[in-house]
């Protein structure tokens, strides 16, 4: 049987400041080595000025993977030598003298398959390594120290994972589990990174290193399963080793940097006193945990009817479900709905598109409205969407410089359809031998008006001339 | 000008216009340029004190507010960073690091109108008790300078005792503050762990450690301590005092209180002239109305083993960011790869740095720690213990600072285990957090014996009220300078 573990490096993007200094957590987009300070570099001296919010939102990741939560956490130090690491020790947790890490042993449940979580913990990411120049002979590296400190969850599991859809499926909860919770930003570059071990039946456990997306994570499983199958039926034996993702050629290589057997005297990290996460912090934290993914999906479907399928679409995306949930009430919640999951996804399914948008919660409403009370059809307010996004004008503003609105006019659809039907003798008279024929000419009253005809109208209105 | 007086005494001659502060700070540099080429506790001189001094005297003069220091010449151990200043820890490490940011207690001297004369001597980063293991060569104690001054604050202890500043900024991680204190006849103080901030000291050991004063008398560092303790959001691991005042009521005296007096620290291998004094002390202290009694405290003979073992991981992994990519000193990157150059690099350190990291290498290494350094945090944790207990029976302990006379330069240099055992009486304040201080009691033979009372942890102002009793039925003669 295949067994597959992970662990998890999540950034929190969605704070202000590093984990043990006051430099800004979003360190992307600066010129290198700018977004530091003495403490961030490991200045002689410095020391440690823990991040309060940190230890919160990596609480509320714990709480919500249903992790047990120690009243007290410690931080440990992991010695060693790396030039992106300005300390040469990472400030990291640790749970081998007793349960003291921000996350101790949880579940999470995908479809039928239950996920043991082992631990999670809070630690400072390092710096980073630029290398330049052609040949080994006349390389240069380069450290640029602005993601040092940058606030790091690692979610460890279980080796519960029997296949790489298994995987995907738990990588996709999981981010929009994170992104929920408005700890973390998925999308954002490097923000999810992973390890993962890989055994198959009868081979030893390989551990593979330094997968820098979700996306290469479900391929690197994929890649060493397939490897290790085909050394299996050939009778070579599989050996325990680390072997490193190269994201370049999409394959695994084994490493000869003896990182395995790296002895990183951990012992506890003096400069920060152990942290109290009473019964009443947590309760605090709970009361304030947005609504999990789980209960807006059940809540979508019991309030306002809206199908499974498009409650799981809405539910699952903080983006989407967070207009919704400012933009409903109970009369057009499944109209808004409606135009989120058929139209808006389109529109808005990349992170630069939403950044972009000028669509806010209003605006839905409006468009919701105007459909239910026959302003709009359905047609016209996917144009009015499109421009909405591109412009952020009222839609009022829109229908009128557009001239999108209804032509619910009685007199001017009746003689719109009048000359369909002299347009159209055929199709007149198929239709009353045959009644789907009826649709082919409401389509043709849609063409002429340009999907501005109130649909119900123009049946009712057809139907009375061709009697 | 007469430099002999108490950071009290300088304020008041200041206040009341008996003395300029430029006159006090130029006799001071004076007195540095004549007599510290002998004994070496500076390794750094403020070439802007005397402008700084001017300055605070037109403050004077124009009845602008001042800050409660009145321009006091200090002394600052040079493991503690001042803003564009090096700081090297007598490391040829460090030889060109210059810090780019004030300590914490650096900033609030400065905002007390405080003059840094300059950075004094110490043992290489701290480690060592007798100021010989600086990079630099050794400081001098100038009660006489064939002999080591003690460590590793040695440049600080000989700075006051040599009339070369009024005070002294030391650190103290096994007894490196209460060791040179005693040895050079000045008080010396370790603070209850938490209660000064140690942002901007540089870490040797920095579970146990804590930044001290160095002065003349026991109110000198009470008025010390008002400035510089408190909670700093920079050092988590500091503690609310509560603002408390440690000057005020520091005459209560100490009638009817009950004295420990520590029995394994006055037994085997303690000079007769140390046993002597300190039975001198615990006679002083009845004297003073004080009940002493016999303590027990049986970890003490596990102490050291468990405090070299505990600093030594503490301080390899405190001293591995000096790895020369970031600050440090000239040496090209060309053609090494990165652990060839960081190993190349830290050749640089000093023998008793190197022997301390390869001690910190393998005592909590995989398959050794148990057997050392987590044994050694047991000892810790029992020895806390034990000093609570004791705590529950006695105000305050009382024990000699150092077993032994000051020694001769160069006497155990080559003798580690000795060197070692030097430590035995001072490391149980560090191990256990609690505060403790050397108050100056006697000479033997030319040479400065301290004695050591310890309170329990928080109980800072307590064990000064009793120093300062102590130290009333004290007279010293002058240091033959
Ligand atoms: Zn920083």
């Amino acid at each position: 049987m295949t067994k597959i573990g992970l662990e998890i490096h999540c950034q929190l993007t969605k704070l202000e400041s590093k984990l043990f200094c006051p430099c800004k957590a979003n360190y992307r987009d600066n010129e290198p080595n700018s977004n530091i300070c003495p403490i961030c570099m490991g200045l002689p001296g410095t020391l440690p000025r823990l991040n309060q919010k940190a230890i919160e939102k990596a609480t509320l990741i714990a709480m919500a993977l249903n992790c047990s939560t120690p009243e007290k956490i410690a931080f440990f130090r992991k010695n060693y030598f790396y030039p992106d690491l300005p300390k040469n020790f990472q400030i990291t947790q640790l749970n081998i003298y007793g349960d003291t890490s921000i996350g101790g042993i949880g579940e999470i449940t995908i479809g039928e398959k239950k996920i043991r979580i082992t631990r999670i913990q809070l630690e400072e990411d390092p710096g980073r390594l630029i290398y330049e120049g052609s040949s080994s002979k006349n390389q240069i590296t380069l450290v640029d120290y602005n993601r040092a400190g940058t606030p790091l969850v690692e979610i460890v599991t279980e080796p519960d994972f029997e296949n790489p859809k298994q995987v995907r499926d738990f990588l996709k909860v999981l981010s929009d589990l994170l992104e929920n919770l408005d700890v973390s930003d998925p999308s954002l570059e490097g923000a999810m990174r992973a390890d993962a071990n890989v055994s198959i039946l009868g081979g030893n456990k390989v551990e593979i290193k330094n997968i820098n997306s979700f996306h290469d994570l479900e391929k690197a499983v994929h890649f060493e399963i397939t490897r290790q199958e085909s050394l299996h039926s050939r009778n070579i034996p599989i050996v325990q080793e680390t072997r490193h993702w190269d994201d370049q050629r999409k394959i695994t290589i084994s490493s000869r940097s003896k990182e395995g057997d790296l002895d990183y005297r951990y012992f506890l990290e003096g400069d920060i006193p152990w942290i109290k996460i009473g019964i009443d912090v947590q309760e605090k934290l709970k009361s304030t945990m947005p609504e999990s993914i789980v209960s807006k999906k059940e809540r979508y479907v019991k309030n306002y009817g809206i199908p499974e399928q498009v409650a799981e679409v809405l539910s699952s995306d903080k983006y989407y479900s967070d207009l919704f949930d400012e933009s409903h009430n109970q009369t057009n919640a499944k109209e808004i709905s409606n135009i989120i999951t058929t139209d808006l996804m389109g529109l808005a399914d990349t992170r630069e598109k939403r950044e972009q948008s000028k669509l806010n919660s209003s605006h839905l409403s409006d468009l919701a409205d105007a459909i239910l009370s026959g302003k709009l059809t359905r047609n016209s307010a996917k144009n009015a969407l499109y421009e909405i996004i591109k412009s952020g004008k009222e839609l009022s503003t829109i229908i009128s410089e557009l001239d999108l609105g209804n032509v619910s006019d009685k007199n001017k659809l009746e003689e719109i359809i009048k000359q369909v039907m002299l347009e159209e003798p055929q199709a007149v008279e198929e239709s009353k031998s045959n009644p789907q024929t009826i649709n082919f000419l409401v389509g043709k009253v849609m063409q002429k008006t340009r999907g501005k005809a109130d649909p119900q109208l123009t049946l009712e209105l057809l139907k009375k001339n061709l009697d | 000008m007469n430099l002999k007086i108490s950071a009290l005494e300088f304020i008041e001659e200041v206040k009341t216009g008996n003395i300029s502060v430029e006159d006090f700070i130029s006799a001071t540099i004076d007195q540095i340029k004549n007599i510290d080429e002998k004994l070496h506790a500076f390794l750094h001189v403020n070439p802007e004190s005397v402008e700084q001094a001017k300055k605070i005297d037109k403050k004077i003069k124009l009845g602008e507010k001042v800050g409660s220091c009145f321009g006091m010449p200090i002394s600052i151990k040079d493991n503690i960073c001042i803003k564009n200043s090096k700081t090297t820890c007598a490391s040829k490490m460090l030889e060109n690091f210059t810090a780019p940011y004030d300590a914490t207690v650096i900033s609030k001297l400065k905002e007390q109108d405080a003059i840094f004369v300059g950075k004094v001597n110490l043992d290489e980063f701290a480690m060592g008790l007798t100021t010989e293991f600086s990079a630099f060569g050794p400081s001098r104690n100038p009660w006489n300078t064939d002999y080591v001054p003690g460590g590793s604050s040695g440049g600080s202890a000989v700075s006051v005792s040599a009339f070369e500043c009024v005070a002294s900024l030391g650190s103290d991680t096994g007894g490196s503050v209460r060791n040179p204190a005693s040895f050079c006849s000045t008080v010396g103080y370790k603070p209850t762990y938490g209660l000064i901030s140690r942002y901007g000291l540089i870490s040797y050991a920095n579970s146990i450690e804590q930044i001290g004063p160095i002065t003349r008398t026991v109110k000198d560092t009470a008025f010390l301590l008002n400035i510089i303790s408190g909670l700093d959001p920079n050092d988590n691991t500091t503690i609310d005092s509560g603002n408390a005042d440690f000057l005020t009521d520091i005459d209560s005296g100490i009638e009817g209180k009950k004295i420990g007096v520590i029995q394994e620290m006055i037994g085997d291998g303690i000079d007769p002239a140390v046993l002597s004094a300190t039975n001198d002390a615990v006679s002083k202290l009845e004297g003073l109305g004080a009940i002493c009694e016999p303590v027990s405290i049986d970890m003490v003979k596990y102490s050291v083993a468990s405090y070299y073992t505990i600093t030594a991981t503490e301080a390899g992994s405190n001293l591995a960011r000096f790895d020369n990519l970031r600050y440090g000193y000239d040496l090209p990157l060309e053609g090494y790869e990165f652990n060839s150059y960081i190993s190349k690099a830290r050749t640089k350190f000093g023998p008793e740095v190197i022997r301390r990291m390869i001690l910190g290498g393998f005592v909590p290494s995989a398959g050794h720690a148990g057997k050392y350094f987590l044994k050694s945090l047991k000892v810790k944790s029992k020895l806390t213990k034990e000093v609570n207990d004791a705590f529950t029976k006695f105000d305050y302990l009382v024990a000699p600072t150092v077993p032994v006379l000051p020694f001769k330069i160069g006497e155990k240099i080559d003798d580690p285990i000795a060197l070692f055992l030097v430590d035995i009486n001072t490391v149980i304040a560090n191990l256990t957090g609690i505060p403790s201080i050397s108050v100056p009691f006697s000479i033997s033979n030319g040479l400065p014996i301290g004695i050591q009372l310890l309170a329990k942890q928080n109980d800072d102002k307590k064990l000064l009220q009793a120093a300062r009793a102590l130290e009333t039925t004290v007279q010293l003669p002058e240091v033959p300078i």
